[in-house]
């Protein structure tokens, strides 16, 4: 019978050696991948533990930006008093994942990973414009964090690479963002919809810069580039609010499964777009 | 000389029933010493896995296991080939009766598989790769059969037929071609018709539920050892070891005599675990290995092959009088059984209309097997479900009569001298005080914020006592160890302990409540129907009662007085000879330090079979808020009352009533079985098998009505179940209030919800 081995590299490099193996899993917080294995829906016979890498774990300043390890739990993030000042949206999305225990382990870089249309971590990084920094066996490359999923549970990672962290802007005076998602319980559930959206305002509170991105409601995360549009040039009247909504909702491409009709998650999406946005604007200091 | 016992509930005060100390189960609970079923292990112990259906309904037509029997590691593997083919023969359980050849078809599949999940193999081997590697290797080749999941569907004549043999029992005239409705169930009063006829109000409706599980946070779980002189021995959770022990016996053609079982800790049941799904085939395999077995059943195991309890179908029509009496009442009920035929339709049909005093009605009920896992019981099975349909129509009925729906159950209350719809004739009940608590309560009298609703419901639960054994031992230092037959699923340890403690008048904390084995202690009946703390309760009563007697005596020898002068109190024996009065009271530890002297060990053992259950009655008080743009709902507030009789330990009877509030809460808002078209669980997880989490509730306030039983020594009657009966109309009713449409089919999930709300302007 296979065993299954363990390893915890301490450098990148070594981490996608580890990785260049067929039957190699990275491991963060492992709230997904445990609860897998435990299902027998994957069967490794290497979990490459990328929390003991330099960086992967902690958040800090680079440029006036942040820089967040991809291995750094929820509960880390929403204890960075100055990360949740920049990025409160980021960090709700984040903190969104599981319920106070899986907090401790959870992180960004395996939310975006495992792949699932319905992560609650990605579309506030994505309306972020937040870049990956991924490495593996031809070095180091940094893209977009939409360019990662490609499809429910797949990436465009190749064998050997993992993502190590991700950038974040710098931040000007008056921006915030915000995430929001429904789901029908409290915690502990899966996004019927879910909805990021980051905003920069000029010092009147009209909109310079707007993005909005959508989550479980597409095989993959969205960046919608006709909402984020919608809201710029002007404060958030109800008519740009529509316009961004009505952007959403076509946007919009979803599945009815269990756990919402195709028509309930498109409606939703819109109402969580609107209530987000005016979230963002109000942190803003609008 | 005289033998009376002591009546300790004759007494004015009680000094321990009624207090709350900490519970004695609770430290091992908390630091996770408290052995539960997966928790017990053997020397060389194989780990045993269970080859499961993928199919909804198929034919079997061969199972070949030689390449899982040729892998290295591999023990044992069993098939229906390995348990006797059992002939039909009902076996009374206690609460229900089951067939012991579907029990025994339910554990392994034989010839046919009747629900996605279905057992149709097992394996034992030495690590738990190599047994899932096995199963992996077992060729099962499969005659796909059409399935029905829906209960109308089931019933309708060009339904695939699960069992050829079953012809529906209770027709007038017996019919001569099989189908799934295996019964029908009928209660009729008065006449119907003529009373719709003369009636000024009526209101009707069609509802629906889902099929919903019952939770528990602990899989099933067991070890069984078979020894090579036939005897064998199983540590398993379950509600009842005796349960256990018969079935496992039947199921496999053994003598009881060569089966001793051992209750584990017991991570909930609610029903659930009255039956047996893994020790017979952990035995099995035992028996084929020669070694002992362990078995642990995954979640996706529960969802798909244990429990749930039926969806169903129903119809009820309603008629009143202006003022607001009730006269007519037809209601209908149509349950899935799941795989064999055993649905609670039968209580729901006894249980539908017992709040009501109503002249004229007729009841109805089909039990309908279904490609779907076998239903098992569920906290008040059935209860609940008429509950939704009858309490939302009676909601309804109030709207139209204009009258507050507190006054419009007031008005048709069964009271003391009623006799209930199902038959007898209530006495001691506590109904009308528990419907005046709710109405007087603040929370009845607060105002509604808004999109917020507001809905009462009630409900009934029988309650029952039935067969237990307590044996009560007195060590020599006066403490007492207090043995019964039922596994603590509810806070009985406690109980236990606190009402021996009362009657022997030592402090709670000198007694220690214990679970015997079936080789330990005489025969209970298993943990169910709110039997415990009344019935296994007042054994345990009668045999602290017994040491009572004995202790009088002993201090009568010693003291050389008559026995009627020596009376116990306050745990010691005092003598009232007016001839003796220098003899000081002894204590029960100084009469226990003296017993080699006075006769030997103290200790006495009951057993009987109670009657007189008290039946429980609840009414319960929901706020919800809806999100009127996502359908969301947010429970806000809500209360419970419930005639409790006496509440031997207040904390426990108040998380009774809010476990059952928040299992009926997660029934109405989210929880449902989804099948795809293939007849396949969809959501066997507590991911998308959507129970409450603890931020989904507020609060759950409580109020304890005690209207006390006379049958019981402290007058406790059930407690458990009746507090998941109203929660569902609850919610269904505050949610009519809420967004003005009356919804009647669960869950009230969001999408239904929006969609209730948008389709309210068109």
């Amino acid at each position: 019978m296979p065993e299954l081995a363990y390893l915890a590299p301490s450098s990148p490099e070594e981490a996608a050696r580890a990785l260049a193996s067929a039957g190699s899993r990275p491991l963060s917080g492992g709230t997904d991948l445990l609860v897998q294995l435990r299902a027998g829906r994957v069967k490794p016979d290497v979990i490459v533990d990328l929390k003991k890498i330099a960086g992967a774990v902690g958040v800090r300043e680079e440029n006036g930006g942040f820089v967040i390890g991809a291995a750094t739990s929820g509960a880390v993030l929403g204890e960075h008093a100055g990360l949740v000042r920049a990025w409160p949206g980021i960090v709700e999305g984040a903190n969104l994942i599981g319920s106070t225990q899986v907090q401790g382990r959870a992180s960004l870089g395996g939310n975006l990973c495992n792949g699932s249309p319905a992560a609650d971590g990605v579309p506030a990084l994505i309306a972020a414009r937040a870049t990956c920094v991924i490495v593996g066996p031809n070095g180091r490359r940094e893209v977009p964090v939409e360019s990662i999923v490609t499809g429910p549970g797949k990436t465009s990672l190749v064998q050997g690479e993992f993502v190590l962290e991700f950038r974040l802007p710098a931040r000007p005076a008056r921006a915030s963002d915000a995430y929001l998602r429904l789901i029908p319980r409290t915690e502990m559930d899966i996004a019927v919809a879910g909805v990021g959206v980051n905003l920069v305002l000029d010092a009147g509170g009209v909109v310079t810069h707007a993005h909005v991105a959508i989550g479980a409601v597409a095989p993959t995360a969205l960046l919608v580039a006709s909402a984020g549009a919608a809201l710029v040039g002007g404060k958030l009247d109800d008519a740009r609010l529509a316009a961004m909504e009505a952007a959403v909702r076509a946007a919009c491409k979803p599945i009815s499964d269990k756990r919402g009709t195709a028509e309930y998650r498109t409606k939703i999406a819109g109402v969580l777009s609107r209530r987000a946005a005016l979230i963002a604007y109000d942190r803003a200091g609008a | 000389m005289s033998e009376t016992l002591d009546k300790p509930a004759a007494q004015a005060t009680l000094n321990v029933v009624g207090t709350r100390p900490i519970r004695p189960d609770g430290a091992d609970k908390v630091t996770g010493r408290a052995t539960y079923g997966a928790d017990y292990n053997m020397p060389g112990q194989l780990v045993g896995r269970i080859l499961r259906s993928p199919h909804a309904h198929a034919r079997i037509v061969s199972i070949d296991a030689s390449r899982a029997r040729a892998l290295p590691g591999v023990k044992a593997v069993v098939t229906s080939a390995d348990f006797p083919d059992l002939a039909s023969e009902m076996h009374d359980g206690g609460e229900a009766a089951s067939n012991l050849r579907d029990l025994s078809l339910n554990v392994m599949a034989r010839g046919k598989v009747l629900y996605d999940g279905h057992a149709v193999a097992a394996v034992a081997a030495v690590s738990a790769a190599v047994a899932e590697e096995a199963l992996s290797r077992i060729k099962v080749i499969y005659e796909t059969l059409p399935h029905v999941i829906d209960v109308e569907p089931a019933m309708s004549p060009d339904a695939p037929v699960l069992h050829d043999y079953m012809f529906t029992e209770g027709l007038e005239t017996p019919p001569t071609v099989a189908s799934n409705i295996a019964k029908r169930h009928k209660n009729v009063r008065g006449d119907v018709d003529a009373a719709f006829a003369a009636a000024d109000v009526i209101v009707e409706d069609r509802y629906t539920t889902q099929a919903v599980h019952q939770g528990y946070i602990e899989p099933q779980a067991c070890v069984a050892a078979w020894a090579e002189d036939g005897r064998c021995e199983v540590w398993s959770s379950s509600q009842g070891q005796f349960m256990v022990r018969t079935y496992c016996a039947k199921i496999l053609g053994l003598e009881i005599s060569d089966i001793r079982v051992t209750p584990a800790e017991i991570g909930g049941g609610f029903g659930g675990k009255t039956t047996v799904y893994l020790e017979p085939i952990a035995l099995a395999l035992s028996r084929a290995s020669g070694h002992p077995v362990k078995m642990v059943m995954t979640r996706e195991d529960v969802f798909r092959a244990t429990g749930p309890t039926s969806g169903a179908v129903m119809h009820v029509k309603l008629g009143a009088l202006s003022d607001g009496t009730i006269t007519a009442a037809t209601v209908e009920l149509k349950f899935q059984a799941g795989a064999f035929p055993g649905s609670p339709v039968g209580a729901a049909c006894m249980t539908a209309l017992a709040c009501y005093d109503i002249a004229n009605f007729t009841i109805v009920g089909w039990d309908v097997v279904t490609n779907t896992p076998k239903t098992a019981a569920y906290r008040a099975p059935g209860a609940p479900i008429a509950a939704f349909a009858v309490e939302s129509a009676v909601d309804d009925l109030a709207r139209k009569l204009g009258m507050d729906p507190i006054a419009l159950r007031e008005k048709n209350a069964v009271r003391d001298g009623t006799k209930a719809s199902y038959g007898p004739t209530f006495q001691n009940i506590g109904y009308v005080e528990t419907l005046a608590a709710i109405r007087d309560s603040d929370h009845y009298k607060s105002p509604l914020k808004p999109n917020q609703g507001r809905g009462v419901a009630v409900g009934f639960w029988f309650n029952i006592g039935g067969e237990s054994t307590a044996a009560i031992h007195i060590s020599e230092d006066g403490s007492a160890a207090v043995v019964t037959g039922n596994p603590d699923i509810g806070g009985s340890r406690a109980s236990m302990a606190m009402m021996a403690a009362e009657t022997l008048g030592v402090p709670v904390e000198r007694v220690r409540p214990m679970i015997g084995d079936t080789a330990s202690i005489g025969y209970s009946m298993l943990t169910g129907g709110s039997r415990t703390t009344f019935a296994t309760g007042m054994a345990v009563v009668q045999a602290a009662e017994k040491v009572i007697l004995d202790l009088r005596q002993r201090a009568a020898k010693l003291w050389e007085v008559s026995l009627d002068h020596v009376v116990w109190r306050m745990g010691q024996a005092e003598c009232i000879d007016p001839a003796k009065p220098e003899k000081k009271p002894m204590t029960l530890a100084a009469l226990a330090a003296q017993s080699g002297r006075t006769g030997g060990p103290i200790s006495a053992q009951v057993t009987l079979n109670a009657q007189g259950a008290g039946p429980g009655f609840g009414v319960h008080l929901c706020d919800l808020e809806v999100d009127p743009e996502t359908g969301h709902t947010s429970i806000v507030r809500y209360t419970a009352a419930q005639d409790v009789g006496r509440a031997i330990h207040p904390s426990y009877v108040e998380g009774q009533i809010q476990g059952g509030v928040a299992q009926g809460v997660g029934w109405a808002l989210n929880e449902a079985y989804i099948f795809d078209r293939d007849g396949r669980m969809e959501n066997a997880g507590f991911l998308d098998y959507r129970m409450p989490v603890a931020s989904d509730l507020p609060m759950l306030d409580t109020i304890m009505i005690e209207v006390p039983n006379p049958r019981h020594p402290f007058g406790a009657k059930g407690v458990g179940e009746v507090p998941i009966v109203p929660p569902l109309a609850a919610v269904a009713n505050a949610m009519r209030g809420a967004i003005g449409v009356r919804m009647s089919s669960l869950p009230l999930s969001p999408p239904a919800v929006l969609a209730a709300l948008d389709g309210k302007g068109g």
